[in-house]
């Protein structure tokens, strides 16, 4: 029946052809009448106090409506961080709309010009006066710990907001101590510019008669943003605010947090009566939108002779900007530190965390967070063990491995409660090895050397984390994220048998409309085309956190899931009143309700909506209507895994890599569409690739961004990569009813170690053990010819 | 990316757009508006008047009149890119073209605006010095013949001056070409010629009587000659090996540019690479 073909079938994404043919609506779309537009003047400087400003230049430009500075918003609170991690204490320091008298970074807001048009506005900007003075800069976050660096905030000495540990330190020194061989590297996991093809923009409209606001935001989450920027930002009632998100072009995470510009319309549109716009530039992207990754670490790995390792101790210095974004401690701790055990039974794990303010752009979660810096450290570790201990690569993570039977697995405390749900890790790997032919690339690679070619391979086979959400654990009992991170559901039926679902999670490129109609369509056996999926407004949405952590399918979806099962038993409850059978006697399949054992005698579906809404004969006590809602909290995370294998060359002439093969191996659990998972792997990959060989934001000493524009910042092409071959095993997870993990996140996860340490794999005729990311033809070239860094 | 306000007018002749040039000596002229328009989006320019060449008619084509082919200032990249008599004459150009950004920057990009703007990174000056091209340049009083060689001045700098438009590149067929080519290495964020090498390749019957004309874009502060490479190899047999040799010279008295992507050292061993890789293309 094709209904029960729905789920787990490659649909084409419904929502493609509307934004394919341009016919998408985003905020940069919006016009409301009256609307004026606002430019934001950025500080020049990284680390400043700011003496003065004046503005009556700009406020004297034909066409100029208002111009503010943060002086004029004191009533205004700072933003709220909203993850203050559990277990440590937090020197806070979050930006204000605009901020007063001293800048952290280049980028923050000092001024805003609102005029009739954009251009006007732009005009305008460029006349105000500031006069700052400068302070010292701080700009790598180890060096910004160490005594005698500028002191950026007056509350966080040494430059430390949060200095966090997990694991057993003490245990883990002892394994150290006594381990047969000890690998110590210093990794550094550089700096990612999140680079979301529509950058972010916010519109705001007040409304004096009802004293409300709607403000149009490029939001992953309406709701939380709602949340926000009422109760703690404006001190205003939550429910005098609608947030809508219009088509939402990406975000990669940087678009969950709240951002000053987005208050700061609200506030305008209040004090000038008319609906205020503001559209961020690519250049203002680039240092005012949130940064991610930027690491500093210290990795011991401790192993026996026979490969086995017995320890992991790792110190992280976490570069969080100049001021904290709305969820940025939780990231480098909860979402890093807790995952570092990898997909490997390791008795002994330390992990330390300074999250660290340097003068610059803030730094959050970015796709991956947290798991593709702990990824690289394992991946990376066990690597170097291997090659100390002239080990296949391969042969180590067998045998290291958290083995099948094993599950669900505590990784020795760790994960602070959670455990492993399910895995299978060995026969991901089997499966990468064998759609790589290993066997035949070695034999490839030893002709290759004899010619002196630098050819490599390398593997990456990784847990994440996913369906982040039980709240007794995420939230301020637990972990410190500051509520909960259940989702919610709503089904309705109407009359005409046509189904509106809606959810708190919110499609930015994700496919939701797609695999959401699927999965309903599937549940209650109707057209797909019959179901229509709304989000991304509070208004009509029930209160939901929105969608990052690839937790759309693994909580999000299971919420939709849990209404149909709803509707379908009223459904199932009303056939049995209509078909005067007992209810224990009728069963609902496939769109069908009926009496066991006479399914000719059915109700469909559609019969029964349209009887519950005319509900003039309903059983005694039941409601009219098929409308039903969940609330999905799930009692554990979810673990997808994998092993991706890359091969590369390198050119030893020019230094560059070129990746040959990529073949990704992922376990996401159920699929409910493989062609969205395919997507979203190819994508994750794409950027996964691109950290370990082009991506990098650079800033110099003086704390200007370097990488200020896609002329110098690598966001990579399609031309840069082979075809991605993508492969999947399928171990449901027990978590959710559903069985599904979660696939938004695994591309760059993998990626990065898979090709980096391809590339040292490449390298190791030469004696290169180590290099760190972007591996850059220069950086290549010089270690390979034993020039300057790297050379080792 | 908000460009300042600025004037627009379209000229329907050269004579119309030089009458505007001489009335506005701020004014700028826009071909393709790929670079010039990238620049008044940053505010980088903030020319009071834009003089759009597009509606221009004669100012597109390709053509040969016997010794030397004829291109016009508004030809487009992916124009140069697709005809038959430059993929035949000069595949230097015709690569070069092709290695010119993406589909649409090709569609809207022009050989005069590229030489005129003299991106010290753009792919076709390296080509144009190694055909020893030349542009005819039409000023407010008179028109005049500029050598390739004399062509770059500077970074972003031309022997133009201003008030004056190119109208046609001319190039001169030389008696017997044996193999052209272009080869570049791409910056992995802009895709302009981290170093991009053209390479003109004339031999003998006996594969010793030789000369070649070799060329960088990406290297210096402009586009240049590789002359000491081209004497070193003057006579030689041309091999794997000889030409290794010479491109010992490439970088010989040359200002290397250095950037976060390649400094100088890595920049001049980029010049011998893509050099050697273009000489032996050529020699295909
Ligand atoms: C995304 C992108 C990628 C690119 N990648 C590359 C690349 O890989 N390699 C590369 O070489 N280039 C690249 N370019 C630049 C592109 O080739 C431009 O087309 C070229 O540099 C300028 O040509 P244009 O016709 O667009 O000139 P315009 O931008 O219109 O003008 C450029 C300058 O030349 C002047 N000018 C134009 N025409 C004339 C004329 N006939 N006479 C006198 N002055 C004139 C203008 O006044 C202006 O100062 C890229 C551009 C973009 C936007």
């Amino acid at each position: 029946m094709a209904v029960t073909a729905l789920f787990g079938a490659k649909i084409k994404r419904r929502e493609d052809p509307r934004l394919i043919t341009g016919e998408a609506k985003y905020l940069d779309d919006l016009v409301l009448p009256g609307m004026v537009h606002a430019a934001i003047l950025r500080s020049q400087y990284a680390h400043a106090r700011i003496t003065r400003i004046d503005t009556s230049r700009a406020a004297r430009v034909p066409g100029v409506v208002g111009v503010f500075t943060g002086k004029d918003f004191l009533d205004v609170n700072p933003l709220p961080c909203a993850w203050q991690v559990s277990g440590a204490k937090h020197n806070v320091n979050t930006p204000r709309v605009l901020e007063v008298d001293h800048v952290s970074f280049t980028g923050a807001g000092i001024a805003v010009v609102v005029a009739e048009d954009r251009y006007t506005a732009e005009d305008a900007l460029a006349l105000i006066d500031v006069e700052y003075e400068p302070l010292p800069i701080a700009v790598d976050a180890e060096e910004a710990t160490k005594p005698g660096a500028p002191q950026i905030h007056e509350n966080a000495p040494s430059n430390i907001c949060m200095d966090w540990s997990c694991g057993d330190e003490e245990a883990t020194e002892r394994a150290l101590r006594t381990a047969d061989v000890v690998i110590r590297q210093r990794l550094v996991n550089q700096r990612l510019i999140p680079n979301p093809i529509e950058p972010r923009g916010a519109a705001a409209r007040y409304d004096p008669g009802t004293d409300e606001y709607t403000l149009w935001s490029t939001s992953q989450a309406p709701h939380v943003h709602r949340l926000l920027i009422t109760a703690f930002v404006l001190g205003i009632p939550e429910t005098k605010m609608r947030v809508i998100s219009p088509e939402v072009g990406g975000a990669f995470g940087s678009k969950i947090y709240v951002y000053p510009e987005y208050p700061l319309m609200c506030a305008l549109a209040r004090r000038l009566g008319r609906p205020v716009k503001w559209m961020e530039t690519r250049r203002e992207n680039y240092v005012a939108t949130t940064h991610g990754r930027d690491h500093i670490t210290y990795v011991e790995v401790g192993a026996k002779r026979d490969g086995t390792i017995t320890a992991l101790k790792v110190k992280t210095y976490a570069n969080l900007g100049g001021t904290l974004s709305t969820i940025a401690p939780g990231i480098p701790t909860t979402l890093y530190g807790r995952m570092l055990s990898g997909a490997y039974k390791i008795p002994n794990i330390f992990c330390r965390v300074v999250g660290v303010y340097t003068n610059t752009g803030m730094v959050d979660a970015y796709r991956g967070a947290g798991r593709p810096e702990a990824t690289y450290v394992v991946e990376r570790s066990v690597d170097l063990v291997a090659r100390e201990l002239k080990m296949d690569p391969v042969e180590i993570r067998r045998k290291n491995f958290v083995p099948r039977d094993a599950f669900p697995y505590d990784p020795v405390g760790i994960l602070a409660g959670l455990k492993y749900d399910s895995g299978d890790y060995e026969k991901a790997l089997n499966k990468a090895l064998e759609l790589i032919d290993y066997g035949g690339f070695r034999r490839q690679q030893e002709e290759a050397r004899k010619q002196g070619r630098l050819m490599g391979i390398g593997f990456s086979s990784y847990v994440e984390i996913c369906g982040v959400a039980p709240s007794a654990w995420i939230g301020l009992g637990g972990q410190g994220w500051g509520a909960g991170l259940w989702e919610s559901g709503n089904v309705r039926m109407h009359l005409t048998g046509k189904v509106v679902v809606t959810s708190g999670s919110q499609s930015h490129g994700q496919g939701h409309e797609t695999t959401l109609a699927q999965l309903v369509a599937h549940e209650l056996g109707v057209p797909i085309d019959d179901v229509i999926v709304q989000h991304s407004d509070t208004l009509g949405t029930p209160f939901g956190y929105g969608t990052y952590g690839s937790r759309s399918a693994a909580v999000g979806a299971v919420a939709v899931y849990g209404s149909t099962q709803k509707i379908k038993e009223k459904a199932r409850r009303l056939a049995a009143h209509l078909l005067e059978a007992s209810e224990t006697d009728v069963v609902f399949e496939g769109g069908r309700a009926y009496v066991k054992g006479a399914p000719e005698k059915a109700k469909t579906i559609q019969e029964l909506a349209l009887a519950a809404s005319v509900a003039y004969n309903l059983p005694p006590g039941m409601e009219p209507y098929f409308d039903e809602t969940t609330y999905y909290d799930p009692p554990n995370c979810t673990f997808p895994f994998g092993t991706h294998a890359c091969i590369v060359e390198v050119d030893s002439e020019t230094g560059q890599a070129k990746i040959l093969r990529y073949v990704a191996v992922d376990d996401v659990g159920r699929v409910i569409n493989p062609l969205i998972v395919d997507g979203q792997v190819h994508g994750g990959v794409a950027q996964g690739i691109a950290q370990a060989l082009w991506e990098g934001a650079v800033y110099d000493s003086n704390g200007q961004l370097l990488t200020g524009s896609m002329m110098e910042y690598a966001v990579p092409k399609a031309e840069f990569f082979p075809w991605f071959e993508t492969d999947r095993t399928v171990t449901p997870s027990p978590t959710n009813p559903l069985g599904v993990k979660g696939a938004g996140e695994t591309g760059t996860i993998a990626a990065t170690a898979a090709v980096v340490n391809a590339v040292m794999d490449a390298l190791a005729p030469l004696g290169i053990t180590h290099l760190d990311m972007p591996l850059t033809p220069r950086k290549l070239w010089q270690a390979i010819h034993g020039r300057k860094e790297g050379a080792r | 990316m908000i460009p300042a306000a600025f004037d627009y007018a379209v000229p329907a002749t050269v004579e119309e757009a030089l009458k505007l040039l001489r009335k506005n000596p701020e004014a700028k002229v826009m071909a393709g508006g790929q670079s010039l328009l990238s620049l008044m989006k940053l505010r980088l320019a903030t020319p009071p008047l834009i003089v759009d060449l597009r509606r221009i008619r004669d100012l597109s084509y390709i053509r040969e009149d016997g010794s030397r082919v004829l291109i016009g200032a508004m030809t487009t990249h992916a124009e140069i890119e697709r005809s038959p008599i430059i993929r035949r004459r000069f595949p230097v150009l015709a690569q070069a073209a092709e290695a010119i950004g993406d589909l649409q920057v090709r569609n809207m990009g022009t050989i005069g605006g590229s030489l005129a703007h003299a991106d010290p990174a753009a792919d076709y000056p390296a080509a144009f010095l190694a055909m020893e091209g030349a542009v005819q340049v039409q000023g407010p009083r008179k028109a005049r013949t500029i050598l390739a060689e004399d062509f770059f001045t500077g970074l972003y700098t031309t022997a133009l001056n201003s008030g004056e438009i190119i109208t046609e590149i001319q190039i001169p067929i030389p008696p017997a070409v044996t193999g052209s080519a272009y080869r570049k290495m791409k910056h992995p964020a802009s895709g302009f010629a981290v170093v991009g090498a053209a390479a003109v390749l004339r031999v003998g019957p006996d594969g010793r009587e030789q000369r070649l004309r070799l060329a960088f874009t990406g290297a210096a502060a402009h586009a240049i000659r590789a002359t000491a490479v081209e004497m070193a190899l003057r006579g030689k047999a041309i091999t794997e090996q000889a030409i290794a040799e010479a491109m010992q010279h490439a970088t010989d008295g040359v200002e290397m540019l250095e950037d976060l992507f390649a400094d100088r050292e890595y920049r001049a061993q980029l010049v011998r690479v893509y050099g050697k890789r273009a000489v032996m293309a050529a020699l295909q």
